[in-house]
């Protein structure tokens, strides 16, 4: 039997960006935010130390930021036909756990979705006809638009300093930035990162080939900067212990390092650490959620009733949250029914490998979101007539770091072992580097997240089931874009070239992104979408999911700016709409 | 439990080689200190790893000295003592694999470890019931119960030539084993000895950081912004690791 705490206004599930944004947003409007993470509290100053933190075997092979998957997994198969099993150890992505969530251990890469993506079905058929999308593709419009977008990427901006150069500035193209993304109403908060070798030779060679290259927009600050809440960051020292790692220099923004320091000083704030929510309650109507269960490291349960319970996991534990608590009605394949799991997406990651004689790049010199970009062959940016796919990708040299038990770039055919692997190893170190392509992942009736039949977690409760495979568009896509990417690299003279665009289904095991998306997806209506614009639940109005689980499908960016421009978003609706009338804000 | 009795060994071990003058009581009390020859504090302190340090007195924790003399065989074929660098086995992997051993790795203590137990698509990943501890155990055993049958010795005292047949078949499924897949076992010591190679030497390997020095990769540097725009440079930084540099530690043995 759950302890029942006293009532409070807000209770949010997760203290990653998404929970971070809300309860500041909402404490700082005067309501009382109970916030609740299932991992520990973590601290720049305690948990991060420039002695300690350049860890290779804890941070990267030991998972030490990442959710335990004994604490809590997914299972994990490419067709509806197969059983699912548990992912045992995280291979192709990394769910973070404790304050901060996937914001400490994240690149920090921080694009926003172009205007067009928030319309991208009616988008599509607009310049290529209605029947032109592919039949096995399930796009759909986000119910917003770039205008009602645009304030809250500037607010995420602010928070975090992003640094880089505007593209776009009020509709004037600038030189130097991205020419591609939507107008911005102010230019970044600080000036681009200065450049490693690598990502100055990739856009030298693609300026000479006529495209555009600009410093990928990063929440790796250039120069001190004091965010709106008066938390200060330092610059960037470009160590090369920043994806996978918590940054000991204040550089790189996280929830732990922006918001929390401010949020936690609150009197109308409390986090609940090691405390794992079991499920959303409702009332016997099912249209009134009433709190959250949770439990805590014993295992003993408590319940906190309130006004308004924000779910801000990460993607799959909002979609299975939902699932476990009722809320909408699971999806089905087979007849295309229900909305909660559906349009599940993920993305397509390519690249080229290059190997040079006569070149040193320091690789180790970078940092997650250290580097250049260009944005001619991705999403729509190119005329897709005749090519038989939609999508693209954000190509871009970004060194993230060289730390050798992962980092040891060798053309394929070398021994794995033995002395001619050491001789390949120690002359590529220095002279290999590499253009990514991170590439859109576009929505199928088959790709979906569910309820696993047999596999549970530590309290009984069933995993989270992934249904996905790579559609034949997105590795269509992908095949063009990494050919794309081959034309630069061979530009650059190298001596030896390596293609890796995606192929077959997808793998589980390596590492190729944390940019899960969908499943709990915002729409215009409640027949194929979960939540409204303002991420507020279509059956449960007291409800809001907010996250990447929102997406309907993943254009070829970095979701995070675009999550927590959602929070912003989700947040500014409960102060200035909801909070004056209760109820549905969108009516249909 | 049993993690709990790793950490405090963990403890010990550190404190046992430390040279401060103090001892824990004092420090806990934070009653005034005499400092010298060496920091005040050990990495992690706040958090500590569950494997006993390089530093720890050289023993082993997990592997039998046969076990040991096997994998150590085994990392010296892996990598080989050449020009470039000293051996896998020089350079400390069998003692890092033993340490990792016997912490939080060598149980799995941190994977979903809930069956049931079934063989699924190689995109779905490793699915056996065995955890590191077990899979040497078993397939150390299952090597040298080979390598006897074959060549009427175990493997470390084979020649250097068969030990590199015999890890090319095991490297690619040709030596049927009992109880353990013989491609998964190679490919769990050959990850185990890259990690111990290319790790930081507080986990026992990278002896005198010679990975590093071989690479030119400077380990724990922490601040390139003098160096970012020295483009196509040769910079030779010489590496430091999270315990420091030997260089630093003037006038000790």
């Amino acid at each position: 039997m759950a302890t029942k705490l006293p009532h409070t206004d807000v209770a949010i599930i997760g203290l990653g960006w998404t929970g971070a944004i809300v309860a500041s947003e909402l404490t700082a409007a005067g309501l009382d935010v109970v916030a609740i993470e299932r991992g520990p509290w973590r601290d720049t100053a305690r948990d991060f130390s420039i002695a300690s933190v350049p860890d290779e075997l804890r941070y990267v092979h030991r998972q030490e930021l990442m959710l335990r998957t004994a604490q809590n997994t997914v299972t994990v198969r490419n067709d509806p036909s197969e059983t699912a099993l548990p992912m045992r150890n995280w291979g192709s992505f990394h769910p973070g756990n404790g304050t901060g969530g996937a914001g400490n251990h994240w690149a920090g890469i921080t694009f926003r979705f172009q205007p067009q993506e928030f319309r991208l079905k009616s988008y599509l058929q607009e310049r290529y006809g209605p029947t032109a999308i592919p039949d096995e593709l399930t796009l759909q419009d986000w119910g917003t638009d770039w205008n009602e977008m645009e304030p809250f990427y500037t607010a995420f901006d602010r928070i975090v300093g992003t640094s880089g150069k505007a593209g776009n500035l009020r509709g004037q193209i600038q030189e130097g930035g991205n020419p591609f993304e939507g107008p911005r109403s102010e230019e970044y908060p600080t000036k681009p990162l200065r450049q490693p070798y690598g990502p100055v030779l990739f856009a030298k060679a693609a300026a000479e080939m006529g495209y555009r290259p600009f410093p990928v927009p990063s929440s790796l600050i250039s120069e001190p900067y004091t965010n709106p809440l008066g938390v200060t960051m330092g610059p960037c020292t470009f160590c090369g212990f920043c994806t996978n790692y918590g940054c000991a220099n204040y550089s790189k923004a996280s929830p732990i390092v922006n918001i929390l320091p401010a949020l936690v000083r609150r009197q109308n704030f409390t986090a609940r650490t090691n405390s794992e929510v079991l499920k959303v309650l409702t009332d016997s109507t099912r249209k009134k959620a009433t709190g959250v269960l949770f439990a805590d490291t014993s295992g003993e349960e408590w319940e906190q009733p309130a006004d308004l319970v924000v779910v801000g996991a990460f993607t799959f534990e909002n979609v299975r949250l939902m699932l476990l608590s009722g809320i909408g009605k699971p999806y089905d394949p087979s007849t295309g029914e229900g909305t909660t799991g559906r349009n599940y997406c993920y993305q397509t990651a390519n690249g080229v490998q290059l190997f040079f004689d006569d070149k040193n790049f320091n690789p180790f010199i970078g940092g997650g979101a250290v580097g250049m970009g260009i944005d001619e062959f991705n999403n729509d940016n190119f005329d897709h007539s005749g090519l038989g796919f939609f999508g693209g990708g954000s190509i871009r040299v970004t060194p993230i770091g060289a730390a050798p038990i992962s980092y040891r770039p060798v053309p394929p055919g070398t021994p794995a072992w033995g002395k001619e692997w050491k001789k390949a190893t120690v002359k590529n170190y220095l002279s290999a580097m590499s253009i990514g392509c991170e590439a859109s992942s576009y929505a199928t009736r088959n790709n979906y997240l569910s309820l696993d039949p047999t596999y549970t977690d530590r309290f009984g409760r069933p995993l989270l089931r992934i249904t996905f495979d790579f559609p034949e568009n997105d590795l269509k896509m992908a095949q063009y874009c990494t050919s794309k990417v081959a034309d630069i690299a061979r530009h650059m003279g190298p001596r030896q070239m390596v293609e890796n665009p995606m192929k077959g289904h997808w793998n589980t095991v390596p590492y190729q992104s944390s940019h899960v998306v969908g499943g709990f997806i915002m729409g215009e209506n409640p027949a194929n979408s979960c939540v409204n614009k303002y991420l507020q639940s279509w059956d449960v109005p007291n409800l809001f999911v907010v996250g990447a689980s929102a997406f309907p499908q993943n254009p070829g960016y970095n979701p995070t700016g675009t999550a927590a421009a959602l929070a912003f978003k989700a947040a500014d609706a409960i102060k200035n709409i909801y909070l004056k009338d209760p109820g549905p804000m969108v009516r249909t | 439990m049993e993690r709990k009795r790793a950490r405090g060994h963990t403890r010990r071990a550190f404190l046992s080689s430390t040279a401060v003058a103090i001892i824990l009581g004092s420090v806990q009390r934070a009653s005034a200190l005499i400092i010298g020859g060496e920091r005040p504090w050990i990495p992690f302190d706040a958090s500590p790893p569950d494997v006993p340090s390089g530093a720890a007195p050289r023993r082993w924790f997990f592997f039998t000295d046969e076990e040991a003399e096997t994998i150590g065989a085994i990392t010296e074929q892996l990598i080989p003592a050449d020009e470039l660098s000293i051996s896998g086995r020089e350079g400390g992997c069998t003692e890092y694999i033993d340490r990792q051993l016997a912490g939080f790795f060598g149980n799995f203590d941190r994977l979903y470890m809930q069956g049931p137990f079934q063989p699924g698509t190689p995109e779905q990943g490793d699915q056996s019931s065995l955890v590191p501890r077990a899979r040497y155990r078993l397939g150390i055993a299952a090597l040298n119960e080979h390598c006897s049958a074959t060549f009427k010795q175990p493997f470390a005292q084979l020649t250097s030539e068969q030990r590199d047949q015999v890890l090319t078949d095991l490297q690619h499924g040709k030596i049927a084993m009992r109880d353990i897949d013989s491609m998964s076992f190679f490919s769990l010591v050959h990850a185990n000895t890259m990690e111990g190679f290319f790790a930081d030497p507080i986990y026992g390997g990278n002896k005198d950081m010679v990975s590093w020095k071989m690479l030119g990769f400077p380990g724990a540097h922490y601040d390139y912004r003098n160096y970012v725009e020295r483009h196509n440079e040769t910079l030779d930084l010489p590496p430091v690791g999270i315990a420091g540099r030997p260089e630093w530690n003037i006038g000790k043995d």
